[in-house]
């Protein structure tokens, strides 16, 4: 639009920096927007800040000097300016039930949150996308049946629920994986001394201290819930990957490649599938960043120290620093996955440029 | 009988009732030829016929304790799925618990998609910057993860089952406002709005008796396919102690009392589990069914 550019208007690669651009300006104002939610939240809060710092026994002068240092005489404005200048320093506030900085306790939860629903996204990918394509190159038949139904029922299950019934299942009575937490008990107690933690991904940290014993262990602790958090993304994966290939397979060019002679399986899993591919980044990033909302009634099932079970321990005794500064954290994840598709979406389709 | 078939089948209908009636039972005839979509329907006015009647149905009273009775597996005499660890029978508290389902379920479908419409038609039918801080909005709102958002709510407003119902209203109205929208913009430039106009209807006039009925046919769809998620946040929420309070029977608040029982008495959780899928399931069959018949847009 700018006319005064020396750069040609159409110039691919300026446009697609122009886009990008507009894509980090709508990212901040979002994350500004999450700010001014948490802020008004923590406003609203009925316990008493102030209070909940200084205990019941506080004299009015105590009080007085607190609310100046916490700033809550300033002008609702000036309040939310600090707030946004503190968390883009890094700030999230101290939480009331550890006197630790809030983000700190976050970078040591949120690896596990993470490697729990990466674990999750990588089944519902690898039995998801064939799953879909198998139902739509055969719309109707008994299989398409079966994988719609399945995938239905991912829908309709709660969450906690399914773990639940996984732990009775497989735990309880066929006993083919681990209980709940990350290590078996007497792994867990060697873990501080036996595996630096690196990353707090209990699978790479092992790995790397090669502690082999101990990575089996782990993932037989993860694999159950990893594979509940897995089939919710493959009931929504399978779903959407049917409807795109169902979509592309009807297209002309197929046509023409089968007219060539062309096997059907390189139709199918090479020329549609490559158009495939572009949409599905949109749906697996979705579904990636609606794993760690799932994780969070997941990991109070499973005892898995996430970002889920930080936010919902912290709920229990009202600690809302904790709870508004992981539901930030949270939210920044989510705003962020959904830019990188963004991002990948438009490299991958010229046309979307 | 014979002859109201052939009064909604006449190819010449002679009232505007008339032939929307036919319309209504070719839509019918259309959606029972879906089985999967009918077993939907039954399971939904199951659930409508189990909350109505609840007390007539139920063999025990679903609050009072029976310490005697405690932990009684199923297909005990008297208490088929069993009873919890206060006695109490596990099926009268699932009749009873399905009214508190359907009573989130209706308050929640009858304000979010409200305020999802208004502001969605609002935005559409003036575009310009009230369409872009609008939107803003609720592209905001979407991008907060629910269910978080939801627990922040209502940790700050306090647990119970209205903190609840507003909690999941408040993050659920923004896939409505976007519904509304695009609706919106696909009828805001026709003739029949032009042509109001010139007679001087209002813009609210315009909004409520003009664009937003043309929006209702995609957001009742999403409403049905809603209702499952609405069920699933509920009990999530109960299950974490910050929806509806005990003793009340609500689903995902049972499950959680039989969580700490499990593996020894492991029908305390199991039932309510199976209630809470059943009925999501019905309304997500019925949702599917509905779509395949209304929109015509999905269909193959």
């Amino acid at each position: 639009m700018a006319d005064s550019s020396t750069v040609p208007e159409h110039h691919p690669a300026l446009r697609f920096f122009r886009q990008s651009a507009s894509t980090v300006v709508s990212l901040i104002i979002t994350f500004l927007g999450l700010l001014a939610v948490t802020f008004v939240i923590a406003r609203i809060v009925p316990t008493d800040p102030v209070m909940a710092i200084l205990g019941e026994r506080a004299t009015a002068e105590q009080i007085a000097t607190e609310r100046t240092k916490l700033g809550l005489d300033d002008p609702m404005w000036m309040q939310f300016g600090i707030y946004v200048n503190d968390v883009f320093h890094g700030d999230l506030g101290t939480s009331i039930r550890t006197r630790e900085p809030v983000l700190k306790e976050v970078g040591h939860y949120f690896p596990a949150t993470l490697e729990l629903s990466t674990l999750g996204i990588l089944i519902g990918i690898v039995i998801g996308v064939p799953a879909g394509v198998l139902s739509a190159t055969k719309p109707g038949s008994l299989l398409d049946q079966a994988v719609r139904l399945i995938g239905l029922m991912g829908y309709s299950m709660p969450v906690f629920w399914l773990g639940l019934m996984g732990l009775l299942l497989f735990y309880g009575h066929l006993g083919w994986v681990g209980g709940p937490g990350r290590l078996d008990s007497t792994y867990d107690m060697m873990l501080d001394f036996k595996v630096p933690a690196v990353t707090h991904m209990i699978l790479i940290d092992t790995a790397l201290a090669g502690e082999w014993d101990m990575f089996r262990n782990a993932i037989f602790h993860i694999i159950l819930p990893a594979s509940i958090l897995g089939y919710l993304s493959m009931a929504y994966i399978s779903r959407m990957t049917r409807s795109f290939m169902l979509n592309e397979l009807g297209q002309e060019y197929i046509t023409t490649a089968r007219v060539k002679g062309m096997p059907e399986r390189r139709v199918v899993w090479v020329h549609a599938m490559r158009n495939v591919a572009v949409p599905l980044i949109t749906v697996i990033a979705l579904s990636y960043a609606s794993l760690l909302e799932g994780a969070v009634l997941t990991e109070t099932i499973f005892a898995w120290p996430g970002l889920g079970r930080y936010i919902t321990d912290a709920l229990m005794i009202n600690d809302m620093p904790a709870v508004l500064g992981g539901t930030v954290v949270v939210g920044a994840v989510y705003i962020g996955i959904n830019m990188v598709s963004d991002f990948l979406y438009r490299l991958a389709d010229p046309r979307a440029r | 009988m014979s002859s109201l078939t052939a009064w909604l089948m006449d190819p010449n209908p002679k009232s505007r009732l008339q032939s929307r009636a036919a319309q209504t039972w070719l839509s019918w005839l259309r959606f029972r030829r879906n089985p999967l979509a009918m077993i939907g329907l039954m399971i939904s006015l199951a659930l409508i016929f189990m909350s109505v009647f609840a007390p007539v149905l139920a063999p025990h009273d679903p609050i009072a304790q029976s310490l005697a009775d405690r932990l009684q597996p199923p297909l005990t005499p008297g208490h088929w799925m069993g009873t919890d660890d206060f006695g109490r029978d596990i099926w009268s508290r699932i009749l009873f618990g399905s009214r508190i389902t359907l009573y989130i379920v209706l308050l929640v479908i009858l304000t979010a998609p409200v305020v999802g419409l208004v502001i969605g038609t609002v935005a559409g039918y003036f575009g310009g910057w009230v369409d872009a801080v609008l939107m803003r909005i609720t592209d905001i709102f979407l991008a907060f993860p629910k269910l978080i958002l939801a627990l922040a709510l209502v940790a700050v407003l306090g647990p119970g089952m209205v903190n609840a119902v507003l909690a999941i209203a408040l993050t659920s109205w923004p896939p409505y406002a976007r519904v509304a929208r695009a609706e919106t913009l696909t009828v805001r430039n026709s003739d029949y709005i032009a042509a109001t106009r010139l007679q001087g209807a209002s813009s609210a006039r315009l909004i409520w008796g003009h664009v937003m009925p043309m929006c209702l046919p995609s957001v009742i769809i999403r409403v049905t396919l809603d209702m499952a998620g609405v069920i699933l946040t509920a009990a999530g929420l109960g299950f974490l102690g910050l929806g509806v309070q005990p003793p009340l029977p609500e689903w995902g608040l049972m499950i959680s009392a039989g969580r700490k029982f499990l593996f020894e008495q492991w029908w305390v959780a199991t039932m309510p589990g199976l209630a809470i899928f059943i009925v999501s399931l019905g309304f997500n069959l019925l949702g599917d069914g509905l779509r395949d018949v209304l929109d015509p847009r999905s269909a193959k």
